[in-house]
């Protein structure tokens, strides 16, 4: 669990982070959503104890950052991949993170094997493409199975495999019951993620409540109807207080759900040839949320 | 322990500690052999004399120790040790200890390196050590470096740039202390008190009309080093990483 | 259009491209895909003239890119953004760009006007993010006018403003009758970005078509139904041979019928339906399923102590 309580943080006159108080709950992903500049990166770096905040505190599992005795068992980050000295083989920066940790030797080739670089684990990080670095990092925030994990963006650089392995092992230490947050600018890819968002703007809280929710309120859901009887499906639609709109081969009803419209077809004696219920994207949702929390809006 | 343990995997995992530690053994020996060597006409070396290359060592010794702090901030593994021990100042100590002992290693086989190689070469009875000042310049070599290091670390430490911190440590006591003399009036009493002078008291035996004896000037020495050391720990504490 | 014809490149004993042939057609995106070490950056270099092939060519317009009199007439590629002298100004990066290629002045205005830049023109482009480093990038290819667009990873490190907008100005392009190739491992992106699609593996050419076939082929569409009756439903349907899984939340997933017979069926049966939604499978299963066998770091599964 980790709490932010009243966080702000100003950097000389800019208040990149502005009195933001949050929950991340143990057991599902937290998506961690917001414009560049919003302060996202500022805010888990707090949350991980780099960054002092002006006012506020963030408390990880009960405890604030410098209380943890063992950090790394109880918080894993990965904030950027390329915090690897350059000339250092990936096992010996484990190594060290492991002996901070004091776990064992054993421990480090396991979470090398884990993030599939066992191979690759004798040479220098500074070899590493973008997508091992990542893979590195996300090594090094495991290690230790900490309760609170932490990624921001962890699927840059990697490919479709990689993006895939990410989200699941993200989905896997969420039903374990950790804590889990993360970061990420591909909405795609956090709408199959994510159980619940946190968005802020301009340093202050949009938005925290599940994904579902965040899509539902902000877009319009509709319920996509083919049948061979139109016009004597809609008027009973129409009668029922929907609006229908008419797009090739098909409606769209909006008013009604899936499974109202189903039973008004079978009251009818419609034969239905699809009843698909339609929810609006979380991209559209969430440019709807923030329209005006952007910080940089180009000419 | 587990801390030290931290930053000797670290120190040691990358190669450039081990050249620097090579580069200041070879430096300091090899010329003290060479001097030795192109010294054949005259007297034999006394020990004190062969001491005198060891800036040379020391040099480089705290250029390791200040690049081992701004590399890591430099590529952000600073950051990944905040998260990793949270007590930054426990960190940072241990840092500082871990580079005094491989330092003061370093200059204890500078030393005696340098020592033994003029013996070798000079076989003159001139060059063994007498006296108690001889042995404390020699055996105290060690505590030089040493306390040079948790300098330089301290340095490294306040400033974060590798380019800015190598230049005050090979500026201030290659230049700016011997400049300082010509400053009118207060010009020398100034140079007195310069540390890096003050470390020289005691890596010497000539007698330098210094106010203070060498246990007095390594004990100053020791008291700057304390003290930027602390202002690091403050400053590091504070600051966002 | 681009056309690849038995490109192959090799680089010592490893053969980074092979025999590889395809067309890109202009009016539409085409993704181009495949899995780290694939082969597209080099496939895409070779295009440029940047990397010359062991084997084989690549005519753009009908050319190969040594013969173009004035190539960012011609073609225009967005490889990575932070390739522009970080105390240089925007306008000055694309005037000396423009000068390069004989394009009048009045050029540089309009780009940056296109690309939203007009307001921060005159700043030095080192102060710029890196979405609107990503906008001059594109603001170059775009100097000369040319039919054919290249692309590589250009949402990377963007925010979902900035990836919306790169999503529209390359439909935009496309559109316009231009060639645009874009080359990802954003495969949600891409899905809804692309018309066509080129995925390589090895490589090798694993698939070229619409983005529609490529996942149709690779993938097995269902039905999602879900009915207060659906034990009835169930019954009827296997009798007709259709497969029947239970969801979770008591959904059917149905295989091996379409949704108009499922809801034919369920019509003379007395059924009624509170979902009957056909299930596409997605541009990610259809590429795992693929490339499986062309994947260079597999990590292992997941399993936490």
């Amino acid at each position: 669990m980790i709490e932010a309580v009243g966080l702000t943080k100003r950097y000389g006159r800019t208040v990149a982070v502005d009195d933001l108080t949050f929950t991340v709950r143990p057991g599902v992903v937290t998506g961690f959503l917001g414009p560049n500049g919003a302060g996202k990166s500022t805010t888990m770096r707090m949350v991980l104890g780099l960054d002092r905040p002006d006012t506020g505190f963030v408390l990880i599992e009960g405890k604030r950052f410098g209380e943890l005795r063992r950090p790394l068992r109880v918080v894993g980050g990965l904030l950027d991949a390329k915090w690897v000295h350059p000339h250092r083989t990936a096992r010996n920066h484990l190594r060290w993170l492991a002996r901070a940790a004091d776990l064992p030797r054993t421990r480090v080739d396991e979470v090398l094997d884990l993030v599939g670089l066992a191979k690759a684990a004798r040479s220098p990080a500074g070899d590493f493409s973008l997508g091992m670095s990542q893979r590195l990092g996300i090594a090094g925030a495991l290690l230790g199975d900490p309760r609170v994990l932490l990624f921001d963006e962890p699927v840059n650089g990697l490919d479709p495999q990689g993006i895939a392995w990410v989200r699941k092992l993200m989905r896997t230490m969420a039903d374990n019951g950790r804590t889990v947050l993360v970061s990420s600018h591909l909405l795609a890819e956090m709408a199959q993620t994510a159980d619940e968002l946190i968005v802020i703007g301009r340093g202050r809280l949009i938005a925290q409540c599940p994904t579902a929710q965040f899509i539902s309120e902000a877009t319009e859901s509709s319920v996509r109807v083919r049948t061979a009887q139109v016009e004597r499906l809609q008027t009973a639609l129409v009668h029922k207080g929907a609006t229908v709109r008419h797009e090739p081969g098909a409606l769209v009803v909006v008013g009604l759900d899936a499974a109202e419209i189903g039973e008004v077809a079978a009251a009818h004696g419609v034969v239905l040839h699809e009843l698909s219920p339609r929810r609006g994207s979380l991209e559209e949702a969430y440019l709807r949320h923030t329209e005006d929390a952007v910080a940089h809006h180009a000419g | 322990m587990t801390l030290l343990a931290v930053e000797r995997i670290k120190l040691f995992s990358t190669r450039a500690p081990v050249w620097c530690i090579a580069t200041a053994l070879v430096l300091t020996i090899g010329v003290t052999a060479g001097l030795t060597m192109l010294d054949h006409a005259g007297e034999g070396p006394t020990p004190s004399s062969t001491q005198t290359m060891y800036i040379l060592g020391l040099t480089v010794i705290m250029v390791m120790a200040t690049l081992s702090v701004t590399t890591e901030y430099r590529f952000g593994t600073m950051r990944a040790t905040f998260q990793a021990v949270s007590s930054r100042s426990r960190a940072l100590l241990a840092k500082a200890t871990v580079l005094a002992i491989v330092a003061g290693l370093v200059g204890e086989v500078s030393s005696f390196g340098s020592w033994g190689v003029a013996k070798l070469i000079a076989h003159s009875p001139d060059t063994d050590i007498h006296t108690a000042a001889e042995w404390r310049q020699i055996a105290g070599m060690g505590l030089v470096y040493a306390i040079a290091a948790v300098l330089a670390v301290a340095v490294g430490a306040l400033l974060r740039q590798s380019a800015a911190a190598v230049a005050i440590l090979l500026v201030f006591p290659l230049l700016v202390e011997q400049l300082v003399e010509i400053i009118p009036r207060v010009g020398d009493r100034l140079h007195d008190w310069m540390p890096f002078v003050a470390a020289s008291q005691f890596a010497s035996t000539a007698d330098r009309g210094l106010p203070y004896g060498p246990w007095g000037g390594l004990a100053y020495f020791a008291a700057i080093a304390a003290a930027l050391l602390v202002a690091a720990l403050a400053v590091v504490e504070k600051r966002d990483a | 259009m681009i056309e690849a014809i038995g490109l192959t490149k090799r680089y010592g004993r490893t053969v980074a491209v092979r025999d590889l042939s395809f067309t890109v057609r202009p009016g539409r995106v085409t993704g181009f895909l495949g899995p780290n070490g694939a082969g597209k950056s080099t496939t895409m270099r070779m295009i440029l003239g940047l990397d010359r092939p062991t084997e084989g060519r690549v005519l753009i317009d009908g050319r190969p890119y040594h013969e173009l009199r004035h190539p960012m007439r011609t073609v225009g590629a967005l490889l990575d953004a932070k390739w522009v002298h970080p105390n240089r100004s925007a306008r000055n990066h694309l005037r000396w760009l423009a000068r390069a290629s004989q394009l009048p002045r009045a050029r540089v205005d309009e780009v940056l006007a296109q690309v939203g830049l007009t307001t921060v023109a005159d700043k030095r482009a080192g102060t710029f993010s890196l979405g609107m480093s990503q906008r001059l990038g594109i603001a170059a290819a775009l100097l000369g006018d040319p039919q054919v667009l290249l692309f590589d990873e250009p949402v990377n490190g963007l925010d979902p403003e900035g990836i919306l907008w790169i999503r529209r100005i390359m439909q935009g392009l496309a559109a316009e009758g231009r060639t645009v190739l874009v080359s990802s491992h954003l495969l949600s992106e891409m899905a809804q970005t692309a018309e066509d699609l080129i995925v390589i593996g090895r490589g090798q050419l694993i698939s070229q078509g619409t983005v529609d076939a490529f996942v149709n082929g690779a993938t097995e569409t269902t039905v999602l139904v879900r009915s207060p009756q659906a034990e009835r439903l169930v019954e009827v349907l296997t009798q007709w041979g259709m497969s029947v899984r239970i969801t979770d939340d008591d959904a059917l997933v149905i295989s091996g019928g379409s949704s108009d017979q499922i809801g034919e069926m369920a019509a003379t049966h007395g059924v009624v339906l509170h979902e009957l939604s056909p299930q596409q499978g997605s541009l990610e299963e259809a590429f795992m399923r693929l490339t499986g066998h062309a994947v260079e770091y597999q990590s292992d599964e997941v399993t936490v102590s």
